[in-house]
């Protein structure tokens, strides 16, 4: 059974209804206990990292999701969610994360042809193989939309790149079973559901 | 690099899809959850979801069309019609909207704008503007084009881009329905008014039309004619622009 923390930001049930299409079994849930119950955690959201981290925080989610994190089981990020993996966030004030994959989420840097927030389709470059991207096409457009990209703090984190402008960002981010994604999977089409699928079959190990 | 849009309309009265010509002489295009479903496998790159019904019953049938259509299409869908607060653009999207289209509100409650920005980002509020030219000018119409405003267009896209409008949904009333090919030069003037991604929309019919305007610098091009009554669809539009070198999705 899989997942799907809710801590009242955004949309999860694009999440949910993907994972149905698919044939999986999920849930949504937000109860921080019930967490280690499941096989398969998936952290979404849309919106601001501080007022996530505080909803995190209230519901008691913050100790519950490292502890999650530290059992081995596969746990993904997505968008906000992603960025929550990190240790610190300035959206709109410095925030502490939840540590899990060292970084910083910071406002995308600027060049003249750099419009906030980056939406639409963009591609993803690789830096080394995965189990989540087992079967991916190469080149293939996934769906964005944020302002915020993670920066890790250990190169070997950053998953895959991605280009918008004259700007290169980390549009993934993976260590052990944790994987972090700044696009949408749910969103992005048969692309997307291929990545889904892998994590949803995905036993955590590299 | 980020690619240009294709984006199928789907003008919903009544819980059918409809197509109409300068905004009148509606007529029936068929069911639009099976439409969204096509568009789906056919792997458009977003969808819109634009009610002309005011009534209740056209509400209803708005929010159920959008919550089958989330169940089964992955890419981001935009649904408008009729939204007048921060509680409607919340119902939609929890029914699966990923970003909301208003239009005729913004005349007299523009700070709907800021509003909705501040509560789920600029990234989902989508600015609908619908133009006629006439006496020389750009005259903006609201209500479906059936009440004239008296604002001129530079002044509302900028004053809707300060309050956070994260894109602009250019409709040309000309132009719709005719498949003679979008307003370039209304498209023009607005790409050159602000730096948010502008969608373009009314008169698509043919491919060229769509690189007509995305050459011009429109971010992504609207169409509904053109994908209703022919042979036509995403895949086919998307493999013509990237032979003339425009950057689109690869699936």
């Amino acid at each position: 059974m899989i997942g799907i923390v809710d801590y009242g930001m955004g949309n999860l049930h694009s999440v949910y209804n993907s994972l149905s299409y698919l044939g999986f079994e999920s849930r949504l849930f937000s109860a921080p206990e019930e967490t280690r119950s499941f096989d398969r955690v998936i952290l979404p959201g849309v919106g601001a990292y501080a007022s996530a981290m505080e909803n995190l925080q209230t519901a008691g989610f913050v100790e519950a999701l490292r502890d999650y994190a530290a059992s081995g089981r596969p746990l993904l990020g997505i968008c906000l969610g992603m960025h929550l993996l990190s240790s610190l966030g300035t959206e709109p004030e410095p925030t502490e994360g939840l540590d899990i994959i060292k970084g910083k989420v910071d406002i995308m840097p600027a060049s003249p042809d750099v419009q906030l927030p980056h939406v639409g389709w963009n591609s993803l470059d690789p830096t080394r193989t995965h189990p989540l991207f087992k079967g991916a096409r190469p080149g293939v457009d996934y769906y964005f939309v944020h302002s915020y990209c993670y920066t890790t703090e250990r190169q070997e984190d950053a998953l895959t790149t991605t280009t918008y402008g004259e700007t290169v960002f980390t549009s993934s981010v993976a260590r052990d079973n944790i994987v972090g994604f700044q696009f949408h999977p749910e969103k992005s089409q048969a692309a997307g559901l291929r990545l889904l699928e892998n994590f949803c079959m995905w036993d955590g190990s590299c | 690099m980020l690619k240009k849009r294709i984006i199928p309309v789907l003008l919903l009265r009544n819980g059918r899809m409809v197509k109409g010509k300068h905004f009148t002489d509606y007529r029936d295009t068929g069911d639009p959850v099976s439409a969204a479903r096509i568009y789906n496998a056919q792997k458009a790159d977003e969808l819109a979801f634009i009610d002309i019904d005011a009534s209740q019953e056209g509400r209803k049938a708005l929010f159920d069309t959008v919550e089958a259509a989330a169940k089964e299409c992955f890419m981001p869908l935009t649904v408008g019609g009729g939204v007048q607060s921060v509680d409607d653009i919340r119902q939609l999207l929890n029914s699966g909207a990923d970003k909301v289209l208003i239009n005729t509100s913004l005349y007299g409650r523009p700070e709907l704008v800021a509003e909705g920005a501040q509560r789920f980002g600029t990234q989902c509020i989508v600015a609908g503007i619908d133009v006629r030219f006439e006496q020389g000018g750009y005259q903006l119409y609201a209500n479906c084009g059936k009440r004239t405003e008296s604002i001129s267009l530079a002044d509302h896209i900028r004053r809707l881009d300060t309050l956070g409008a994260g894109e602009f949904f250019i409709n040309s009333i000309d132009r719709d329905g005719t498949m003679e090919g979008y307003d370039d030069d209304l498209l023009r003037t607005a790409v050159s008014l602000t730096r948010r991604p502008i969608i373009a929309c009314g008169g698509a019919g043919n491919f060229q039309h769509l690189a007509d305007a995305l050459e011009l610098g429109a971010h992504a091009a609207a169409c509904a004619s053109l994908f209703h009554f022919g042979d036509n669809n995403p895949i086919r539009a998307r493999s013509f622009l990237k032979n003339k070198g425009i950057p689109v999705k690869a699936c």
